[in-house]
């Protein structure tokens, strides 16, 4: 029930991002500089932290994806639905850990160290 | 007491209740959206986790996304036609799972049609835009200055 909950409301934070991300790259067709000024506020540590909340998301919900596919065309999904919202979380753990390793190290070097 | 004794729940029975389908529509519309959901699922899996790795983790990450770094991948037919893919594929999915939460939970007929029809507006408008933007993209627009892709020539 609770991953049905989380399925929901990670899609519909994924699909106002969607919205979003797609009026802010059409900007490369105003001008350079329009896009790069807008781009940029995607960089301070504040928008990076909820790029990582974005992508944490995005993740759950792909994973949890293929365990309603697997539960909706394996004769043994619904049985192992359970053992597989585990697996779901296992896999999002694996693969947040090191995406925010690096993707807050970027994020955090790059405003404090400068260039 | 023997079982055989109780009538199964569903015979033929005068008291039985009739099963009544809506049966308003043959369309097979809900059942090809939900295959979609799922095939366009997997595919988007691939699509956005391949979209997420090159432009956050390879190279300098976020820090190095400008005008140029989209000017050199959309340069590129096979990033046009991955982010093309990309937006039409996530829209609809998108859509249509907002859809189905509205038709959970907006009750009234009226409350229902208006949410709705803002989220097919709001989402013909964005793959319009979307697709418009990649296919007449100018990489090196005249008169631009700063952040252009290497390949434009010199002002």
């Amino acid at each position: 029930m609770w991953s049905w909950v989380g399925h929901r409301i990670t899609g519909v934070v994924i699909f106002i991002f969607l919205l979003v991300h797609v009026l802010d790259t059409s900007l490369v067709r105003v001008s350079p500089e329009a896009y790069t000024a807008v781009i940029g506020a995607y960089k301070n540590p504040i928008m990076g932290l909820g790029e990582a909340g974005l992508v944490a998301a995005i993740v759950f919900h792909a994973f949890n994806g293929l365990r309603i596919i697997a539960i909706d065309f394996w004769k043994k999904g619904p049985k192992y639905q359970r053992q597989l919202l585990w697996g779901v979380l296992a896999l999002w753990a694996v693969t947040m850990i090191p995406f925010l390793i690096r993707h807050l190290t970027i994020v955090f070097s790059n405003f404090f160290g400068g260039h | 007491m023997s079982t055989d004794s109780i009538a199964a729940p569903r015979s033929n029975s005068a008291q039985s209740p009739k099963y009544k389908r809506n049966k308003g529509s043959n369309s097979s519309f809900e059942m090809v959206a939900w295959l979609f959901m799922r095939l366009s699922g997997v595919i988007l899996i691939v699509l956005i986790f391949g979209h997420l790795f090159v432009n956050l983790m390879v190279g300098d990450g976020i820090h190095a996304i400008d005008f140029g770094f989209v000017a050199g991948k959309w340069a590129d037919p096979f990033w046009q036609i991955w982010d093309l893919a990309m937006l039409w594929l996530a829209l609809l999915h998108g859509t249509n799972g907002v859809r189905t939460i509205i038709n959970d939970y907006a009750e009234r007929d009226g409350t229902r049609m208006a949410l709705k029809t803002i989220l097919y507006i709001a989402t013909t408008v964005i793959i319009v835009l979307g697709t418009l933007v990649i296919f007449t993209f100018d990489p090196c627009p005249p008169g631009a200055v700063i952040d252009l892709p290497s390949f434009c020539p010199v002002p």
